[in-house]
């Protein structure tokens, strides 16, 4: 598995202008957002933690329909299959490297955010742990899905078609604690939010790692 | 292994049943039951908005057995029986979300609201509809089956957490009411209409695995050579 994640590290290396135009297009959603609102402070404000995880969540598609772009291209998926390793550690080697991808992309866009909407915080080891639980509850099952829509047809529709939905629970609980952390948390409600996050995580992360042999088995 | 039904008559005679059971149970309660003493004559959308939610429910774990079914025996007739359940159910959650709309406007004034059943039912609708859109983009039977599947048991086991996530962060819905709450003029149309649904969703559930192992059987199938002299 470790293997594994060192080639997604270096493939990710090797290509990281893609990762930078992630970037851009998620700072360029978080600043369409904006307009939605209008230039009310405030409700900006309000509405920040929700603009950032929508922004993550759109820049996450791009990555992870990219995700198995590099394997399907010269068929080297089945090279990768056939070496003496389980597949289930292929699929956690992708799904960490692409959680990692994800929570720098949430890290960066976090100051873009701060700018745009001044939703500044002080609890940056929560915003943190919110943002790492949430891009690994969106990797999870996006990972897998992507393994399958790779090889469909119509790839770029069906991997948010299938993963939004999904992830309807990781998103909800995402904005409401980074809410809660932009906002203030008078109630300590944010406890209960990160432990939905983390029993997400949980049950996806083994449940996909379970079913994703069945996925590429030929 | 395909097409092989051991009573051809019976999903049209459970149609038959299912529709018989509908009118008696919509007429007692469009007729015969009495208004509900706050929300009037709105109230008696209940009578079919109840049954289609728990049959949509049973539909939704039908197609759960299947997937599971065939993800461990690989054999294609539970495939045909989830593509069924899974199309009928989204029928079904869609019916629910029109009822529900249509009860909210006179009773909350509005159509929709967040509540945690109505938010965890549109969700649901659109998870499996986006299975029946994988299906639709997969050539391959074998590979069809097993992604669908695998999407199925993801999907199922999202409800849960779909449903707890969205009541904690918004409530509103009607809290659920039990035959000992309810008066028997109430309840009598209810139990008939839900099994009026639950025979009619039965019998579209055999009729719809039907026909999608026929096409499965002819997608495994080779292609007949004697056929081809006759077509030229």
């Amino acid at each position: 598995m470790i293997t594994a994640l060192r080639k997604e590290f270096l493939l990710q290396w090797r290509t990281r202008a893609q990762a930078v135009a992630v970037f851009v297009f998620g700072a360029t959603a978080l600043l369409l957002f904006s307009f939605a609102i209008g230039p009310n402070s405030a409700a900006l404000r309000q509405h920040a933690a929700g603009f950032l995880w929508l922004g993550l969540l759109l820049s996450s598609t791009l990555t992870l329909s990219e995700s198995f772009l590099a394997e399907m291209e010269n068929r080297a998926f089945e090279g990768l299959l056939l070496l003496p390793v389980s597949p289930r550690a292929l699929y956690y080697g992708k799904a960490v490297a692409n959680a990692i991808q994800l929570i720098v992309l949430g890290i960066a866009l976090v100051p873009v955010m701060v700018v745009l909407y001044d939703a500044g915080t002080t609890e940056i080891p929560m915003l943190l742990l919110v943002i790492a639980l949430g891009a690994a509850g969106i990797s999870a099952p996006g990972t897998l899905y992507s393994a399958m829509t790779s090889q469909a047809r119509a790839k770029q529709t069906l991997l948010p078609l299938l993963l939004f939905p999904l992830i309807v629970p990781v998103l909800l609980a995402s904005v409401k604690a980074t809410s809660l952390a932009i906002l203030g948390d008078p109630m300590g409600q944010a406890t209960s939010w990160i432990l939905l996050l983390v029993a997400f995580n949980g049950i996806y992360w083994s449940l996909c790692g379970l079913l994703f042999d069945r996925v590429v088995e030929d | 292994m395909l097409a092989n039904h051991r009573f051809p008559k019976l999903p049209y005679a459970l149609v038959a049943l299912g529709a018989l059971c509908l009118l008696a149970g919509s007429y007692l309660g469009l007729f015969v039951a009495p208004p509900e003493h706050y929300m009037g004559n709105v109230q008696r959308i209940m009578y079919v908005h109840v049954p289609t939610a728990w049959n949509d429910m049973l539909a939704l774990t039908f197609a759960f057995f299947c997937a599971v079914m065939f993800l461990f025996k690989s054999d294609f007739k539970w495939d045909a029986r989830m593509e069924a359940a899974i199309e009928v159910g989204i029928l079904l959650a869609f019916l629910l979300c029109c009822q529900g709309a249509i009860w909210a406007k006179p009773t909350w004034g509005v159509w929709w609201d967040w509540d945690p059943r109505l938010t965890t039912t549109a969700v649901l609708l659109f998870a499996f509809a986006g299975i029946l859109a994988l299906r639709r983009f997969v050539d391959d039977p074998v590979k069809r089956g097993v992604w669908s599947a695998v999407a199925t048991v993801i999907a199922y086991v999202d409800v849960p957490i779909v449903y707890y996530s969205v009541r904690w962060w918004n409530s509103l819905h009607q809290v659920q009411s039990s035959p000992s709450t309810v008066s028997s003029q109430f309840y009598l149309p209810l139990r008939l209409n839900a099994f009026g649904v639950l025979f009619l969703m039965t019998g579209f559930i055999m009729l719809r695995a039907r026909i999608a192992s026929r096409r499965l059987a002819s997608e495994l199938a080779p292609p007949p050579q004697e056929l081809e002299g006759e077509l030229v």
